[in-house]
């Protein structure tokens, strides 16, 4: 079967690599001890996080589905990281880059809360998972329709050119999305805009179950940046730190008025599209090979402990840390009200502030019994 | 003072918005160092420079797509779709992504999509569409569509200072065919107003955009040779709608016909007929009557175009009948 033959044979010469090795040019190596703790923390409460959703998913308190990035952690996380909150810089993230919300500010509590659909999530129970932003702490929420989310921040990022402001944008789309409409029109017209864009391709082997292969006939992702006239850059996207390097160099040039980069990250996806995707299309080994050789965090541990110094203690203290936030955000979602049913109505426009719910939830002053005509029927002659 | 033609109102209102409010910029196909396929930008780049007149590749999802980034960051976009037939390529766009924003992210997106639109002008398939019905069925976005140059001037001006966004038609066939003086100072047309374009007590004409002018004329001629007198309501908005004169319209002459351009199936006709039917019905004395196009694509020839296209006679055969009824 051709698809299982596909390009997972790049991937496997991937998957044997089991360091992480930042060259001493790298932006990283001006990384300090405890920023490189906080990109283990990170990619620690990503995985943790959505650990205890899958227990609130088996117990049926989340609501709609589940999205995992187990093994992608060190591509979002790293990625994100390379941005500058202090200057207002803004992300997009798609479904399975819950380590850059987290980078950005957004709290497990509410992921969870969103999750279980209550009345105080981010969205008041309006969206799904991790489909939700904030402004201010400068994430934006993603919407389904894969692609969108590129001229979206193309737009974001034209006000930051347009009003001179020293921000920059990163947006993620995965392997699969590079095959929308809106992609293309979107990092094109950011390319011709000279926007201060970083588009993230978050290359990990899958869209649902259809391989990269029969997404595109280009072999690297990379490479369609020849077409838009701006870099195309590609790194391990299960190593945080060249991660965070590539990223970085492309903020940087973002930020220095040169326009957009197209990054691909080269990771994968160890669980299924959603929770209930058994991964049938996955030929036999290739997870196993995946998470036994090339996991994120056992190879930023192991990078850790042997070029930094870092004890197992100090990373045992950052997972205990990191579970106790989660139990907490967890005791707090579980007392959380779900939505009052009326609050549907509200919010669609900014006027009218509320929609008008149908007649025959309204009572006896419904629409109609306002308009009957008088008792005498007959032509009104008034 | 001197007449101001339709689209002159329009590029008008772009003018003025623009020097009111920094955060208001235009961006398009060809709408800057060419001016617009209509010239309604015309003047606009010399003026703001490139910065705030935007000329973009022929990309119509990233036009509103961008539009509505730059919205969620204070900007007050106006978009131009060279024809407004293009705005399906944004349909996505529009309806999935900027009409929910508020709702499931509380994220503003003032932005208006603007473009020539409609018939009668030889423009075929692709260059005489009138898509509004295609997104009255969209919660989140609101809609207008003017007859008048008073009307497009003051609805483009709500439009771009409305916080929620804005589906701006205008009628090609109006662009220079109509003028007048337009009122003086900051003149604010609200959306969700309708107009009373005609004063009548025998029946009820409720149509928008181009087709207000073919109402107004069948009224005259239904009034000379009929002496019927014909209320002929202008929408101005479709959404929201202006349920409170199309009811009053219907109490007041109890005899109602809806005339629009766009095709008759699924077409904004059948919502106000609902609307009337569900509020109103003890107050009809006759069925309510549809003059709207065949459901057919709009063919290019002028025999096959006029067949298709409502026209004065079929809206004086119509409202007889319905008088009469």
């Amino acid at each position: 079967m051709a698809s299982r033959t596909s390009s997972r044979g790049r991937s496997a010469a991937r998957s044997r690599a089991t360091a992480v090795t930042p060259a001493a040019q790298a932006p990283s190596a001006a990384l300090d001890r405890a920023q490189k703790l906080e990109l283990y923390y990170y990619m620690r409460l990503t995985r943790s996080l959505e650990e205890r959703l899958v227990n609130l998913y088996r117990q049926t308190k989340v609501i709609g589905g589940l999205f995992r990035s187990l093994g992608q952690e060190a591509d979002a996380v790293g990625s994100a990281y390379a941005l500058d909150r202090s200057k207002g810089d803004f992300l997009s993230p798609l479904i399975r880059n819950l380590g850059s919300m987290l980078v950005q500010g957004a709290q497990p509590l509410e992921i969870i809360r969103q999750y279980m659909a209550k009345g105080d999530s981010p969205t008041r129970g309006r969206e799904l998972n991790i489909h939700f932003g904030d402004l201010e702490r400068g994430f934006i929420g993603q919407i389904s329709h894969l692609g969108d989310m590129v001229p979206v921040m193309a737009g974001v990022t034209l006000s930051f050119k347009m009003r001179g402001q020293d921000r920059v944008g990163l947006v993620y789309i995965g392997d699969g999305a590079t095959s929308t409409g809106a992609f293309h029109e979107g990092i094109n017209f950011a390319a011709v805009q000279r926007c201060p864009l970083v588009v993230v391709v978050e290359n990990n082997g899958y869209a649902y179950s259809t391989p990269t292969s029969k997404q595109t006939a280009a072999a690297e992702f990379k490479d369609k940046a020849l077409a838009y006239g701006i870099p195309g850059e590609q790194a391990d996207g299960n190593d945080v730190l060249a991660t965070y390097d590539v990223t970085k160099r492309a903020v940087d040039r973002a930020r220095r008025g040169e326009g957009v980069t197209l990054i691909e990250l080269l990771t994968y996806r160890r669980k299924g599209h959603a929770e209930h995707d058994n991964q049938s299309y996955v030929p036999e080994g290739e997870i196993a090979r995946w998470a036994s050789t090339n996991d994120p965090v056992d190879r930023y541990v192991a990078y850790l402990e042997s070029a930094e110094g870092i004890s197992a203690g100090e990373l045992t203290e950052i997972d205990a840390r990191v579970q106790r936030e989660i139990d907490t955000a967890t005791d707090l979602a579980e007392q959380s009200p779900m939505p009052e049913p009326s609050d549907a109505l509200v919010g669609v426009y900014a006027n009218p502030p509320s929609a008008e719910a149908p007649w025959y939830r309204q009572g006896v002053s419904s629409a109609v019994t306002a308009n009957e005509r008088p008792a005498a029927w007959g032509t009104f002659n008034g | 003072m001197a007449e101001t033609t339709y689209l002159e109102a329009i590029r008008q209102a772009l003018f003025e918005e623009m020097d009111r409010d920094p955060n208001v910029f235009v961006l398009g196909e060809d709408i800057g160092a060419y001016g617009g396929a209509f010239k309604v930008t015309d003047g606009l780049l010399a003026k703001y420079g490139e910065s705030r007149v935007i000329d973009t590749p022929i990309s119509e999802a990233a036009i509103v797509g961008a539009a509505a980034g730059a919205a969620h960051m204070g900007m007050r976009p106006v978009c131009e779709m060279q024809f407004i037939d293009f705005i399906s390529c944004a349909y996505d766009m529009l309806t999935n992504y900027v009409a929910t924003a508020r709702y499931r992210a509380f994220l503003p997106c003032p932005i208006v999509v603007r473009g020539p639109s409609g018939g009668y002008v030889r423009g075929g398939p692709f260059h005489s569409q009138n898509p509004e019905a295609a997104f009255l069925h969209t919660p989140g976005l609101k809609i207008v569509y003017p007859s008048t140059a008073s009307d497009a001037y003051g609805l483009l001006k709500a439009a771009i200072r409305d916080d929620d966004p804005v589906l701006y038609f205008e009628h090609k066939y109006l662009y220079r065919r109509i003028k007048e003086e337009l009122p003086n100072g900051d003149h604010v047309v609200p959306i969700g107003k309708a107009r009373l374009a005609r004063e009548g007590r025998d029946l009820s004409i409720i149509t928008y955009a181009a087709t207000v002018w073919k109402a107004l004329e069948a009224a005259e001629q239904l009034e000379k040779e009929d002496g019927l007198s014909v209320d002929v309501l202008d929408l101005r908005s479709l959404l929201p709608m202006d349920d409170e004169a199309i009811m009053a319209t219907v109490k007041k002459t109890n005899r109602v016909m809806i005339v629009h351009e766009d095709t008759r199936t699924g077409g904004v006709a059948g919502e106000v007929t609902a609307r009337i039917t569900e509020r109103a019905f003890a107050w009809l004395d006759a069925p309510i009557l549809r003059v709207t196009a065949a459901d057919v694509p709009l063919p290019y020839s002028p025999p096959l175009e006029d067949f298709v296209l409502p026209q004065t006679s079929d809206i004086v055969t119509v409202a007889r009948q319905l008088a009469a009824y």
